[in-house]
């Protein structure tokens, strides 16, 4: 007589609430409670709603600025990083050259050096006068030539990353260097290099904060316009403070879902 | 082969390459004839690679020259573009582009390069991946296929380019086991169809059924070359008797 085997069913472990707390993202709970106590004053008190009233106006030159930089410093720093990786020794190190001219200062003297000395040299060299670029134009201009750098080092590692056979490969079929970086190369970079220019991305605007010493009327330059006559200073650097929070709080989220997205599309 | 006084297919005259001090290529000479398919063996780093790789430009020896189909290939960007449209590569790593289909891993290089309508190179793309034996693949990505499969789209997404010649650099030796035949059997056909080629393996049952000739190289030359049962059955030199007994048992 033979005995059955009776092959005892298996389960998973269930997950136990340690798994689940250990899991649970308590730095995002944290930083959500305090930008909703900072909501409930602004609701709350008239003098914390006066102040983000007055903040709330330069909000749409920040993002403008943000936004437009990043367009150019990625189109910028595409051709830069394009040229770090070029065959030809000149195109190389006139890369090489400009991100490492700009990686070596610091970013307040850059803005005030490109904005006060490079942008009006060039202004007067095409015979405009001193005042032709505004302020704005200038920050923006600085922001793009700064972060095109950066953002070129990132297209370059991109582009590093991706085997040298899909080049031969590329090549074997007879497509040019350049063919086979637009057709290959880079739609395989880029999609590695999503997680880099997002930090970028926040890292430009919270660089933004920079151009207020060009007297851009971003939300740093409007609080501290506001402070110079209201003298609330507590309150009003703890709001400007949970405006970038939050900003970027939000752009890391979009960030992640985007990244999430384009990991499943592919 | 009988002599003949048509020129050779390539012609590859006392080539050298040195990677730093080390001596990749020493003088190689070597013809391939039309229809010819020969087959280089030979220890690692032996040089047999480099000098496939030499044939289509992606190494630039140091000396000698290569003449491929009349063409002589140097530095000049147009000669080498008009050799690479006819000599076509096939990798070990297979070297799919994975960002995109099978399909369109075959109609790119047809759409920039031969300048084909997207529907003419679909078309070919189709007719190939029927003649490599996975039409139904077609719409996938390189990761979602085997092995086996990849490479043999990368086959056919070398002849798609209708290529006079084409280059084999290791195509087996990546895969598994029970995936080799199939693109074994592939390269057989091209082979019976008179496609001029060129193959760095090891595979024996390929050399015996469709190579006319092997050459054996080691140190970066030409130790012996000849039919594949001379070479393996008879070998003339203490080199090639020693590798052959590592790799026949």
């Amino acid at each position: 007589m033979t005995v059955d085997h009776e092959r005892p069913e298996i389960q998973p472990r269930p997950r136990d609430l340690r798994a689940h707390l250990d899991e649970f993202p308590w730095w995002l709970l944290i930083i959500l409670s305090v930008i909703g106590y900072m909501v409930v004053q602004i609701i709350v008190d008239p003098i914390y709603r006066n102040i983000f009233n007055t903040i709330l106006q330069g909000l749409s030159t920040t993002l403008y600025v943000t936004a437009i930089s990043f367009v150019f410093a990625l189109i910028f720093g595409l051709f830069l990083g394009l040229g770090r990786v070029s065959n030809s020794v000149i195109l190389r190190n006139l890369s090489i050259t400009y991100i490492e001219f700009i990686r070596g200062v610091p970013m307040l003297v850059l803005i005030f050096t490109i904005s006060y000395a490079v942008v009006p040299l060039l202004a007067r060299t095409f015979g405009l006068p001193n005042n032709a670029i505004s302020l704005t134009s200038r920050a923006i201009i600085a922001l793009v030539l700064i972060y095109g750098a950066y953002i070129a080092e990132v297209f370059r590692a991109g582009i590093e990353a991706i085997g040298r056979g899909q080049m031969e490969a590329g090549r074997s079929l007879g497509m040019s260097r350049w063919q086979t970086m637009l057709y290959v190369i880079l739609p395989q970079a880029t999609r590695n290099m999503l997680p880099a220019l997002g930090n970028d991305l926040i890292a430009l605007l919270k660089d933004t904060s920079l151009v207020s010493v060009l007297g851009v009327r971003e939300i740093t330059q409007v609080s501290r316009l506001s402070v110079s006559t209201s003298f609330r200073y507590e309150e009003t650097y703890f709001i400007l403070t949970l405006f970038y929070l939050s900003m970027t709080l939000i752009l890391s989220l979009l960030l992640q879902w985007i990244q999430r997205r384009a990991k499943i599309k592919r | 082969m009988v002599a003949t006084s048509v020129d050779p297919m390539i012609r590859i005259e006392n080539v050298s390459k040195f990677y730093g001090h080390f001596r990749a290529l020493d003088q190689v000479s070597l013809d391939v004839q039309a229809g010819e398919v020969l087959m280089i063996v030979g220890p690692s780093g032996s040089g047999k690679s480099t000098l496939l790789r030499c044939i289509n430009h992606l190494e630039v020896p140091d000396a000698g020259r290569i003449v491929v189909d009349g063409i002589l290939v140097d530095n000049d960007e147009k000669h080498i573009n008009a050799v690479r449209a006819e000599v076509g590569m096939v990798f070990q790593r297979f070297e799919l582009f994975p960002h995109l289909t099978v399909i369109d891993n075959i109609c790119l290089a047809q759409q920039k390069v031969r300048r084909r309508s997207r529907a003419e190179s679909q078309t070919i793309a189709r007719a190939l991946l029927e003649k490599v034996g996975i039409p139904e693949q077609a719409q996938k990505y390189p990761e979602q296929l085997s092995g086996g499969q990849q490479q043999r789209v990368a086959i056919a997404r070398a002849l798609a380019m209708q290529p006079k010649i084409m280059l084999f650099d290791e195509p087996t030796s990546a895969l598994d086991p029970e995936m080799i035949k199939e693109v074994l059997d592939v390269m057989l056909a091209l082979a019976h169809e008179g496609m001029t080629m060129v193959v760095v393996s090891h595979e024996m049952g390929f050399a015996r059924n469709a190579a006319h000739r092997v050459a054996f190289m080691d140190q970066g030359r030409i130790v012996e070359q000849g039919p594949p049962d001379k070479i393996f059955g008879t070998p003339q030199h203490d080199r090639t008797q020693l590798f052959l007994s590592r790799i026949l048992h």
